[in-house]
């Protein structure tokens, strides 16, 4: 079923004309540019190899971090569920990860690691416990009478995932993996813009933040948030595709 | 295959006791019936048979290594999967073809690419029904498996599945003893006594 629609175009324009009349009224660039400034600011910065360098290092270094997460959040998950003790060792490190905040693991990384590619265990932390604790809690509410059913029949492991585990987890893993992707390109980011690793869109913010070029701290924002939504799209689109094929029999 | 032989079988839950020192015979290639009124312990049987749950005390002789099938009182379909796909993920050797000529000889001939979910209760219960005939089984249990068809269809599902089970070890288990002459069974055990 489809959710309705909550982000509708014309409140989208009111908030975009609020902001232009906020911008005109104190008409100071430095401390509010005006949406048509920062439209211009993307604009310029669009056809230059740097724009999409930046782009293309951060997208690979935070997906990297994403994936992984997903695959340890998964599989520990699938572990935990099996095996009692596997989730009393994991309870304690899944609450200090949740706990900590991301700005320790930053500067904790940097002290272990080169800055380049800090943004990539820095998304793995991030998304490591919300694919975890929901994958775990699909695994926990699946229903008892169909795991029933799969002893009597003796269906085999690989058919039972497939058929009957799957598709009860896949929607608390659709959820955790949307709710995980928002999280990891913003810490992402925020490691980079405190490590600074040369060629990212944190490096960018960084200089926009040390030159006060609020257009470009805009520009950028706005480019991190249509890459993040675009990303985020994808990806549940792909997983969606995959799981239908894996259903069909 | 041998009788299976069931010795003094017990069971408790929380102090409680369900099954007193029950004892039977399920003979090979027979269908065997079960009646008892609700509360007697019928269910809690069939689970300690199909390996659900464990007794506290008793034997069971004849049942291991053999490929069980069963009609839950629950349906317990895929709700995602159609009804084809349903019976071929217990039973992946049959073909499209086999299980959907099945499922027209109950009258699901017009809901084969539907999935579960879709399904009215009548039909649910058909497919669970056509699912646990078709799987390749040694021993059949059979809930209260007519429960909740209406009467015409009682009637088709009833012939079916007599005609399916000839000659099949199968334990039914049923308030009705109509079902228990139309499915030809000799054998009648009461847990009530």
């Amino acid at each position: 079923m489809r959710r309705p629609r909550t982000i509708r175009a014309w409140a989208v324009l009111v908030w975009l004309a609020l902001w232009q009349l906020g911008a005109m009224a104190i008409d100071q660039q430095i401390i509010l540019v005006s949406p048509l400034r920062v439209l211009s600011r993307l604009w310029e910065l669009i056809p230059t190899p740097d724009f999409w360098g930046s782009i293309a290092y951060s997208l690979v270094r935070i997906t990297a971090g994403f994936l992984l997460g997903v695959a340890a959040g998964t599989v520990l998950a699938a572990l935990s569920a099996r095996f009692r003790r596997v989730e009393e060792l994991l309870a304690p490190a899944m609450l200090a990860i949740k706990s900590i905040p991301v700005a320790s693991f930053i500067i904790l990384a940097l002290i272990l690691f080169s800055s380049r590619n800090l943004a990539v265990p820095i998304s793995f932390l991030i998304v490591l416990p919300v694919l975890y604790s929901n994958v775990l809690g699909g695994i926990r509410a699946a229903d008892s009478q169909l795991m029933e059913m799969v002893r009597v029949f003796r269906i085999p492991v690989g058919r039972s995932i497939r058929y009957v585990y799957l598709p009860q987890v896949m929607p608390y893993f659709l959820s955790a993996c949307g709710s995980a992707l928002g999280l990891c390109w913003k810490s992402g980011i925020a490691a980079e813009v405190i490590g600074m690793p040369e060629g990212s869109i944190g490096e960018q913010l960084q200089q926009a933040k040390v030159y006060l070029d609020t257009p470009d701290l805009f520009a950028w924002t706005l480019v991190i948030v249509l890459v993040s939504l675009a990303f985020e799209r994808a990806f549940l689109a792909l997983l969606r595709r995959g799981a239908r094929a894996m259903e069909r029999m | 295959m041998e009788d299976i032989v069931i010795r003094n079988l017990c069971k408790s839950f929380a102090g409680k006791p369900v099954l007193r020192d029950f004892s039977a015979v399920l003979p090979v290639g027979q269908v065997t019936g079960l009646m008892a009124p609700s509360g007697a312990g019928k269910t809690t049987l069939l689970r300690i048979l199909m390996g659900l749950e464990r007794p506290d005390g008793g034997t069971i002789d004849g049942l291991a290594g053999l490929r069980l099938s069963a009609v839950f009182q629950e349906d317990r379909l895929c709700d995602n999967l159609d009804p084809s796909a349903n019976i071929r993920l217990i039973n992946p050797t049959l073909g499209r073809r086999e299980t959907e000529d099945a499922l027209a000889a109950v009258g699901l001939a017009g809901c084969l690419r539907q999935p579960a979910r879709e399904l009215s209760g009548g039909m649910r219960r058909r497919v669970a029904i056509l699912r646990a005939l078709l799987a390749e089984y040694d021993l059949l249990f059979l809930d209260e498996p007519f429960k909740g068809l209406d009467r015409e269809t009682k009637e088709t599902v009833m012939a079916d599945t007599r005609r399916r089970c000839a000659g099949r070890t199968v334990l039914l288990v049923t308030h009705d003893v109509a079902e228990l002459d139309a499915m030809g069974a000799v054998v009648r055990l009461d847990l009530s006594t």
